[in-house]
This record gives structure tokens, sequence and C-alpha cells, in this order.
């Protein structure tokens, strides 16, 4: 009964054993992109002795905050198999929305904020009910709202980029002392918007219906989750985050720029592919998509600190995009 | 174990069900009765109105005419929610749980378990210990063999997934539990384990209704036999009284039923 051997197996059955434990914790799906992002900081602090500074690294936090919000509102869209390429277009608008009220509206700061986060609000409902309603696929229909929020975001900018914002406007853009390091608050929105993602995914019964829905629609509908609701849910819950991007962004570059976030679609795809999160729906873990997007910000600093030029980070993005996809590709056939 | 009284008032039954789409007519005026504590096997060929019926009994369909009773009261069924809510749970064949999720997560998938206290109430925390106990305890309870209930379910076998299945509504099946072609996916060991599931569930005092084309399973695991045609019961038989061979006559319509509804033969539809 008490033999070493028997309270092993028994032990190693329950799941309870530290090797069971170790192989639990390596087959967290953040874990993969958790690795690459240290190895890719190892290999910049041993090449440049400038990388590993409290400056450099809050400054890649800062770099990387915006396309970080974006990519969260877009994991919680690829999990439920779907994509979101009217993100960044849509931030811009809100941005305009919020810069030009503030600015020439005469509209107070807090309420020029609130109207531009329900303008990405509304346009994640509109996201949300196209595809839950009309039955249409996600790629058609963000594509279509993404042509839509660029083409009103020129029409009420006049294509002029906004300046002057008052405060109430750009504070995200402040920092705080954080042991000699300056630290923006917009940086600590952006981690702390996903400590929540990941709590509301990992922690909560909607979390995993999202989940549900994005592995096997189907068998969640029948298992009894309102699927069209909760797609509707996600997709708005995706834009008023876009809504919060958008203020990180007026925070950081303290204008309103109708040209903003053009490629920043595209940008937080890559994210979340890089974060190990499936774009079959369903698969990865949201902390994966917040190192991807740490990881595209490190190798653009680690680069330029070691005198590379920039282009060689887009091919290395590129690179990375294509193996972190090969690697849920096989994962999947081997499943299957 | 099961002795069926003819006599028992039905769990579950149907009168006179209709559905037709179009100028299809898949249920003519459909009977049905589930006794307690049977297992009551429902066949017929294709297009004989079988899985209309299911579906009007899991709450998939809402039949044009025609009556559902429950416990000897009657019920409507908009959605199979409904019919989950009214304690009927259905396993369907193409093994509906989440791949990606945890055996624990799929048995209590829409039924989740919150924390006590404000953490469940306000921050709307799970309680993953207690559905892992609780799953556990399930699984066990019919002894389907798994190592964790963290597993995820696409590392079991086809078998071990239905089993998943037929727990989970196991547990939470108030009244009655369906099984659409629970074994039509799986090899033949596996429907083997299956079928022992189902008696398990029925000799824990749930009435199954089992929805099979393997006649050698229904007639190995089945109290009696539903049998569909033309959108009609036209025969209910006991296996213990009647061969394979004149089953499926009567499926087929080469023989006749033995229902008042199906004594002039075929019905037009």
């Amino acid at each position: 009964m008490s033999t070493v051997t028997a309270t092993d197996h028994a032990e190693a059955g329950r799941g309870r054993g530290l090797p069971a434990r170790a192989a639990r914790f390596l087959a967290l799906p953040a874990v993969g992109p958790l690795l690459a992002l240290l190895l890719a900081c190892v290999y910049f602090t041993v090449r440049t002795d400038r990388f590993l500074t409290g400056a450099n690294l809050s400054l890649i936090v800062q770099q990387v905050m915006v396309v970080g919000a974006l990519a969260a509102g877009q994991t919680i869209v690829i999990l439920t198999a779907g994509i979101d390429l009217s993100n960044g277009a849509v931030m811009a608008l809100g941005t305009i929305f919020m810069t030009r009220l503030a600015v020439s509206g005469g509209v107070p700061g807090v309420w020029a904020i609130l109207i531009g986060v329900a303008v990405c609000t509304a346009f994640g409902v509109l996201n949300g009910t196209l595809v839950t309603m009309a039955k249409l696929p996600p790629f058609i229909v963000t594509l279509g709202t993404w042509n839509i929020a660029f083409a009103l975001t020129h029409v009420y900018s006049n294509e002029q980029t906004i300046t002057g914002l008052p405060k109430s406007l750009t504070f995200l853009g402040r920092t705080f002392p954080l042991g000699g390091t300056d630290v923006t608050y917009g940086s600590v929105v952006m981690l702390a918007l996903f400590a929540v993602a990941w709590y509301v995914l990992r922690q909560t019964a909607a979390g995993r219906h999202v989940y549900a829905v994005g592995d096997d629609r189907e068998a969640a509908r029948l298992t009894g989750i309102p699927d069209r609701r909760l797609l509707l849910t996600v997709y708005t819950a995706a834009g008023a985050i876009y809504g919060l991007a958008g203020l990180l962004l007026v925070g950081r570059t303290s204008v309103g720029d109708p040209q903003a976030g053009q490629t920043d679609n595209l940008d937080s795809i890559t994210a979340v592919v890089l974060g190990g999160v499936s774009l079959f729906g369903g698969r990865g873990s949201i902390i994966g998509a917040l190192c991807g997007a740490l990881i595209v910000g490190v190798i653009r600093n680690g680069l330029q600190l070691t005198g590379v030029p920039s282009i060689y980070q887009v091919l290395i993005t590129g690179i990375l995009v294509i193996l972190a996809v090969s690697v849920d590709q096989l994962a999947r056939r081997r499943r299957a | 174990m099961s002795t069926v009284e003819d006599n028992a008032r039905p769990v579950l039954e149907a009168h006179g069900l209709v559905k037709r789409y179009g100028h299809v007519t898949a249920l003519a005026g459909a009977d049905f009765e589930l006794l307690p504590g049977e297992i009551l096997a429902v066949i017929g060929d294709n297009g004989a109105g079988k899985s209309s019926l299911i579906k009007a009994l899991s709450g998939a369909l809402v039949p044009d005419e025609g009556q559902i009773l429950l416990d000897g009261r009657p019920v409507r069924f908009h959605s199979p929610a409904d019919a989950r809510r009214a304690g009927i749970e259905t396993v369907y064949q193409d093994l509906a749980v989440a791949p990606a999720l945890d055996i624990a997560s799929n048995m209590f998938l829409g039924r989740e378990i919150r924390r006590k206290g404000v953490l469940g109430r306000v921050f709307r925390l799970l309680d993953h210990k207690r559905m892992q106990a609780e799953a556990d305890g399930h699984m066990k309870d019919l002894k389907i063999g798994i190592t964790s209930t963290r597993q995820a379910v696409e590392t079991l076998s086809g078998g071990q997934r239905q089993g998943v299945a037929v727990a989970r509504s196991a547990a939470f099946a108030r009244h009655v539990v369906i099984m659409d072609e629970p074994t039509a996916a799986l090899g033949v060991k596996e429907s083997g384990m299956v079928l022992e599931l189902i008696r398990q569930v029925r000799d824990r005092g749930l009435p199954v209704i089992l929805i099979s084309h393997d006649m050698p399973a229904v007639f190995d695991v089945a109290d009696r036999i539903h049998i569909q045609r033309l959108g009609r019961r036209v025969a209910v038989v006991r296996p213990s009284e009647t061969d394979m061979a004149e089953t499926v006559a009567i499926m087929t319509g080469a023989a006749p039923g033995n229902l008042d509804g199906a004594a002039n033969g075929d019905v037009t539809i």
C-alpha cells in the first residue's frame, strides 16, 4: 500500500506529482511564447548592455501598448474562430472623435473620451450583428467595416491632424517613477487590460463559453450556450477595447492623427499568432498574445540598439509568424 | 434492474405529432410512450420521421400539431434548452463535446459552478476544484476510466468522449436521457462500452430513449422497441418476444405493425 512505487503511481494517476505538474506547465499555451520572449531578451542582453535597463524596458512596453491593447481585443475575437480586420481603423476613428470633440467641439475631456469609446463600441456591435444575425464571415464583415471606419475617419477629420489636446485626454502618456524608472500610466492600463481579460477568459463561465464556441460552435450550442449572444458580446467588448487602445494612442502621441493605425490590424493579428493563439479558434491564451506583442517590440528595439536596419525586424517577424502558425497546424494534425 | 410495467404511467409521451416541411411530411400523427426505468429503442428506415420525432422530444424542433406530456403534464419545448430545463438531456451522435476543453469543463459547460460568496456572485469566479471533484465522481459512477478530469477531451478515445457526454447527461437529467445514435461514430469495442453505460444509466433509474441503426445493439440493450415508419409509430415490440427479422420486416413495411394506427397498412402521406 505505502510503497514508494504505489504512491508515485497513484499521484501520477491523479495528476498531482511534480512531473505531472511540470508537464502541465509546459503544456500551457502561453509557455512557448513566454520562452521565446525570454530567449529574445537574453539574446539582446548579451549583445548590448543598453537593452536590459529599466528605461529601455519601459520604452518597449510603451511602444507596444497600443498594438498590445488591440491584440487583446483581437484575441477574444480569434478565440471564437473569428478575425477582426477593422480594429486599427476603428481605433483611429475613435481617437478622431475624442480629439476633435475635445479640441474644436468644446466637449469636456471625459465626455469626449466616452463618446470616442462609444463609437468604437458601436462598430463592435455592428461587426457582431453582421456576423451573428446576417451570418456573414467575420473576415468579410470586418474588411467592410475597416473601410467604412477608415473613410469616416478621413471625412470627419478633414484629413487634418488634430493638435493642442487638453491634458484630460493625454493623461495616459504621463509617467510615474517606479524603482528609478519612469513608467507611463498607459503601460499599466494595458497590462491591467490583459489581467482582466485573462481573468474573464480563464476564471468565469463566460470565458469558458468563448473557448467552447470557438472550439466547436455546434457542440457549444447543443449544450445550451447562447452562441449568437456570446459572439455579439465578444465583438462588442472588442470594440470597447479598441476605444481604450485609442485613448492609449492619444496619450502616447498627444495628437489625433487620421493616418494612425493603418497596419495595426495586421500587427495585432501578428501578435496574437506569435502568442500561440490558434486562428481556428478555441485554443490559446491571452497572456500568449501579450507575449506575442512584446516579442515584436523586443526584436524591433533590440535590433535598433544593435544597429541592425529596422527592415530586418519585419523580415524576422514574418519568419516567426510562419513558424508559429506551422506549430499550431502540426499540433492540430497530431490531435486529429 | 428493469421490470417494466406496461400499465405504469409514461414518463414522456406524445400524441399525434405532425411536422411538415413544405410538401414533405416528416411526422404524420406520431405517438410515443416512454415508461419509467426502461430503455426504449426507436428504430425506423431513413425518412421514417425518427429524427424529427426525437428532435420534437428534445426541443430541437416545434411540432405543427400534437401534444407532448412529461410526467403527465403537457409541455412545449421551443429549444433544446427548454427540454433540458425540464429534465430531458440529449446525447448526440457527433460527440457534442468541445475537444480543446478539459473533461470537467465539458461536463459543466453551460452549467458552471461558481465559488460561494462575493467571489462567485460579484466576481463570477468559477469553482474549478468542485467541478473537477464532481466530474471525477460522475465519471467514476459510470466506471469510465480516465486519468484526470483536467485532461483535454481530445486526448480521449471516441468511446471515452462519448462516455463524457453520457456522464454529463446522466448527471443532469432528472427525467429522461435521449441518446441519438450514440455508437454511430464508434468502433465495435467502444460501442460495447457505451451500451454498457446506457444500461448503467437505466439501472440508476433514468429511462433512456435510444435511437440507433445498429440492430444487434438495439436487441442487446433495449427493453422495448418503438418502430417508426412513414411518419408514425407502427409497432412497439419487445426483443424478448419478437425476433430481429420480424422487427426489420415491420420497419420496412414488409409486415404490418401491431398498433391501431397502422392496422390498415401503409399510411399515405
